[in-house]
């Protein structure tokens, strides 16, 4: 038998220097993986786009100029101008930064409301994961973008209101994932083991089986980031979201719809940028997948 | 079999009640003075105040919510602010169009969906098989509404062969259809791939095979219908997806839905169409799910109708 103190120590021995490897690992499996470094490249692009927009291009994203409404592509305007003279190009690389902020931040909301309520549901079974799931029944009978558009119908229109309701839209995704790998972890020896030294609650949620759900969270955000990406384009292709003259993708899109005979350019760039990102992101989501399943590990 | 169904169905309501209440808190959720905002920034006192009386937004919460309730059950979703007619009547107008074109997308999905899965299945890492995943990743990633706008450059603008909005022939559900189907196609072809992928390599197909069956029989007859399990739940799933994006497509095709009719009454501010469009929507969509279940209990035996769900 061990003593108290050395069965602590083991417990930790044996996860720390695992973690590192098993990062090690997960990185040479991603790095082999053709389309993953396609979407990291892709993804890294936009985001040297989003800090160096200003350095990129001369010209200024709202910034109005007339004389040269609605110009086609030409050298110094490498993707034409809008109905009010502005760089179609330059909008669309500042662009980006609205982008990444909105999928970035409203994933970020749903994580820090969808993982906890997660984990304490499955952890703590019994009423309360009863109630928490009835909870997200309701939430899950909006379809796709809907309990987004409902929350901005409540908060009202704007790009900040966007990303509360698109994260609060990922919150049930967040729950359901938590709250399945919370279960399945609980029951492990380990856990067992850590109840039985008298650990803490808290601290075997945080320490023991967090750690173990991270994969799955890791992956279904990436996702989630291209999920929200859409779904704000789409909030603000409805008018619901980014309001003028933010050079946001999805409004641009929509503004743009007016001039589609004479100057598609105003539709298609803003579209493709989106396209991009969001496949750059499940591209990376894909890759994740697979190099933190040891199962597909092995058999590749 | 049929106390499974009336379980599913038992579940529901709980569900549908919840629904209702959230979708009753969504006026009473406004910042600030419900009333001041449904009736617009340049209202009377005096239609604030009819407002505030119609909605009895100064009784208590469980009155307005009773009443609420008895309202509903009766069909009486209250009226549009800005038309003055019936929330009911406006949304039955426009539910059968909403309803035409999911479902003329999720027909075109499933063809175009599992032909290409099953084909990249049989025939893997063939040129076929690598450009409809290419093309299945672009679909899932492509914006729905920046499809729609770029049929219409070709196919309206360009080519000028099919109408680019509206409502009438079937030319004019041709292109919002197959915008709104496309990216669930891009889903249901990975997942049929994937499915089958997995099935074929299991032993009863290797058995199958070593009869001497022929590889058509095997794929289709031995394989296709296991494979259909995860495609029919993906389906279900998608059909939200497809409401959700409904609301887009219709509102790039001026198609008279109601998701373009919700975000109309988002931008008027006329709260009682959204609650009721939100409401249908919801609660359409729950019906949805619960046939999704029942299908699917059907299809996988290992389900238990009992009282334990799941294996």
């Amino acid at each position: 038998m061990f003593n108290e103190k050395g069965q602590v120590d083991a417990v930790s021995k044996l996860q720390t220097p695992k973690r590192d490897t098993e990062l090690r690992q997960v990185w040479r499996h991603l790095r082999r993986n053709r389309m993953a470094m396609a979407g990291l490249i892709v993804l890294v692009i936009f985001l040297l786009i989003a800090i160096f927009a200003p350095f990129i291009t001369q010209h200024d994203p709202i910034q109005r100029d007339f004389g040269r409404a609605l110009d086609l592509p030409s050298e110094e305007h490498i993707l034409g101008n809008d109905w009010l003279g502005r760089d179609n190009f330059t909008r669309i690389l500042y662009g980006s930064r609205i982008s990444l902020a909105i999928g970035l931040i409203s994933v970020t909301i749903g994580m820090l409301l969808g993982v906890p309520i997660g984990a304490l549901s499955g952890y703590y079974g019994g009423r309360f994961d009863i109630l928490i799931q009835r909870v997200i029944d309701i939430l899950i009978a909006f379809p796709g973008i809907l309990l987004a558009i409902v929350v901005v119908a409540i908060l009202g229109v704007g790009i900040e209101n966007v990303m509360i309701a698109v994260g609060i839209a990922s919150v049930p995704i967040y729950t359901r994932l938590v709250r399945g790998s919370v279960l399945s972890v609980k029951e492990q020896g380990y856990v067992a083991a850590a109840k039985a030294l008298g650990i803490g609650d808290a601290r075997i949620i945080i320490r023991h089986i967090m750690p173990n759900c991270l994969g799955p969270i890791i992956v279904q955000s990436t996702f989630q980031i291209a999920t929200a990406i859409l779904w704000a384009a789409g909030l603000g292709f409805l008018g619901l979201g980014a309001q003028p003259p933010d050079p946001e993708w999805g409004r641009m899109l929509s503004d743009g719809r007016q001039y589609i005979r004479t100057a598609h350019h105003l539709t298609t760039y803003p579209g493709l940028a989106i396209l991009f990102m969001v496949l750059g992101f499940n591209l990376l989501g894909d890759g994740l997948r697979d190099a933190l399943d040891p199962r597909s590990r092995k058999y590749k | 079999m049929y106390g499974y169904i009336l379980r599913r169905l038992l579940l529901a309501i709980p569900v549908l009640i919840g629904v209702s209440i959230l979708v009753f808190a969504i006026i009473r959720l406004i910042p600030g003075d419900p009333a001041r905002a449904i009736a617009g920034v340049q209202a009377s006192p005096e239609f604030i105040e009819q407002v505030r009386r119609d909605l009895l937004l100064d009784e208590g919460l469980h009155v307005q919510y009773y009443v609420y309730m008895t309202n509903l059950l009766q069909g009486d979703l209250g009226r549009s602010t800005f038309t003055r007619r019936p929330v009911t009547v406006e949304l039955l107008q426009r539910f059968p169009n909403t309803i035409t074109l999911a479902a003329t997308a999720m027909v075109i999905a499933t063809i175009i969906g599992m032909s290409a899965g099953i084909i990249s299945a049989t025939k893997r890492y063939s040129l076929f098989d690598n450009a409809s995943m290419l093309a299945a990743l672009v679909g899932v990633a492509a914006p729905v509404f920046w499809l729609g706008v770029m049929f219409q450059l070709l196919f309206s603008v360009q080519l000028g062969w099919l109408p680019s909005g509206g409502i009438g022939t079937w030319k004019h559900l041709v292109l919002p259809a197959l915008t709104l189907g496309l990216a669930t196609a891009a889903l249901i072809a990975r997942i049929t791939r994937s499915s089958m992928l997995e099935v074929l390599r299991q032993d009863y197909i290797t058995t199958a095979r070593s009869k001497g069956l022929v590889e058509s029989v095997v794929t289709y007859k031995h394989a296709l219908k296991n494979a259909m399990i995860p495609v029919v739940t993906v389906m279900g799933l998608q059909f939200g997806t497809l409401l959700g994006g409904a609301v887009l497509t219709e509102t790039v095709f001026s198609w008279p839905g109601i998701g373009r009719l919700m975000v109309d009454s988002i931008l008027a501010r006329d709260y009682p169409v959204v609650q009721g469009a939100v409401l249908l929507l919801a609660v359409f969509f729950v019906l949805i799910n619960l046939v999704v279940d029942i299908i699917y209990a059907f299809l996988d035996p290992r389900i238990s109708y009992g009282s334990k769900k799941g294996e």
